[in-house]
């Protein structure tokens, strides 16, 4: 059997799952609008302005950093792929799991150092 | 059935493409542009190129984006400044290239035999593949070990130009 079978059926279960969730709260919910609820909703305040203009350049570290992040994820995903055929060789499960541990050491070093600096807060 | 998804993700990614050009709001040729960084995906699967695919996903479809989407927040759309375009030539040059690019690519598939991946069918069913995940892994996590560790220095000294470059500011 093709092995995305699997992969498409999952894509399936998950859009029927979310659709259904969404189905049930329309079909089983109690509808009962009124001039209060109608109203845009911001966060329990009033909205001030419609959404627009330049954003804060302060997305811009949360941006940057996912990004930095993101890529670190593409070098987890095939070592995590292949991590398992390693640990049956002697020796190579250890030398596996060492050299990813360095690779998150250096990273976990420099989101320690960001951490400190402040760049996770919003200021 | 390879050929129908093909035409299918290859029929998606040309007309989300179009509509990523002709979009009057930039935030809604961002979202096209992931449909069509998606629909390659799919045509890297058949490919065979399941490292590319994932990596199409996560850096194009995620990161990229974020880029894209950021540079889009950071200028005002409600007041877009209406300079007349500096690049004069642009259109017609980019008419000619393109004219080129579409010349080349017909007269190669009319010559060029149709790869062994997508006459063997069932694609992805080869761990040994070049382009699968598992022998990008083996020779990433061996052979190239040191270059591998270097990329986290890469990324720390990016973590490092972000927090020097924006924090500075504020």
């Amino acid at each position: 059997m093709n092995p995305y079978v699997a992969v498409f059926f999952m894509f399936v279960f998950c859009g029927v799952i979310a659709g259904a969730m969404l189905a049930m709260g329309s079909f089983l919910g109690p509808r009962k609008p009124n001039p209060t609820k109608e109203q845009p909703f911001e966060c329990g305040m009033e909205p001030f302005q419609l959404p627009g203009g330049p954003t804060s350049v302060r997305f811009y570290i949360i941006g940057m950093l996912f990004v930095l992040f993101d890529v670190e994820t593409v070098f987890l995903f095939p070592w995590a792929i292949v991590f398992h055929k390693y640990v049956t060789r002697p020796g190579w499960g250890m030398f596996m799991l060492v050299e990813m541990l360095v690779f998150l050491a250096v990273l976990i070093a420099g989101y320690i150092y960001l951490w400190k600096r402040g760049a996770l807060e919003w200021e | 059935m390879d050929y129908f998804l093909f035409s299918v993700a290859a029929i998606i990614a040309v007309v989300s493409a179009v509509l990523v050009i002709v979009q009057r709001n930039p935030m809604h040729s961002a979202l096209y542009l992931i449909i069509t960084l998606l629909c390659i995906a799919v045509l890297y699967l058949q490919l065979s190129a399941q490292f590319v695919a994932a990596v199409q996903v996560i850096v194009y479809a995620g990161a990229i984006m974020v880029l894209f989407l950021f540079v889009l927040m950071l200028l005002d759309q409600e007041n877009p400044i209406d300079t007349p375009s500096t690049l004069r030539y642009q259109n017609p040059v980019a008419a000619v290239m393109g004219l080129l690019l579409l010349v080349e690519l017909l007269f190669l598939s009319a010559r060029a035999q149709p790869p062994a991946v997508l006459t063997s069918g069932a694609p992805g069913s080869s761990p040994g593949f070049p382009g699968s995940v598992e022998s990008v892994a083996e020779s990433m996590f061996t052979r190239y070990l040191f270059p591998f560790e270097l990329t986290s220095v890469l990324l720390l000294i990016g973590m490092v130009g972000v927090i020097v470059l924006a924090k500075r500011k504020l």
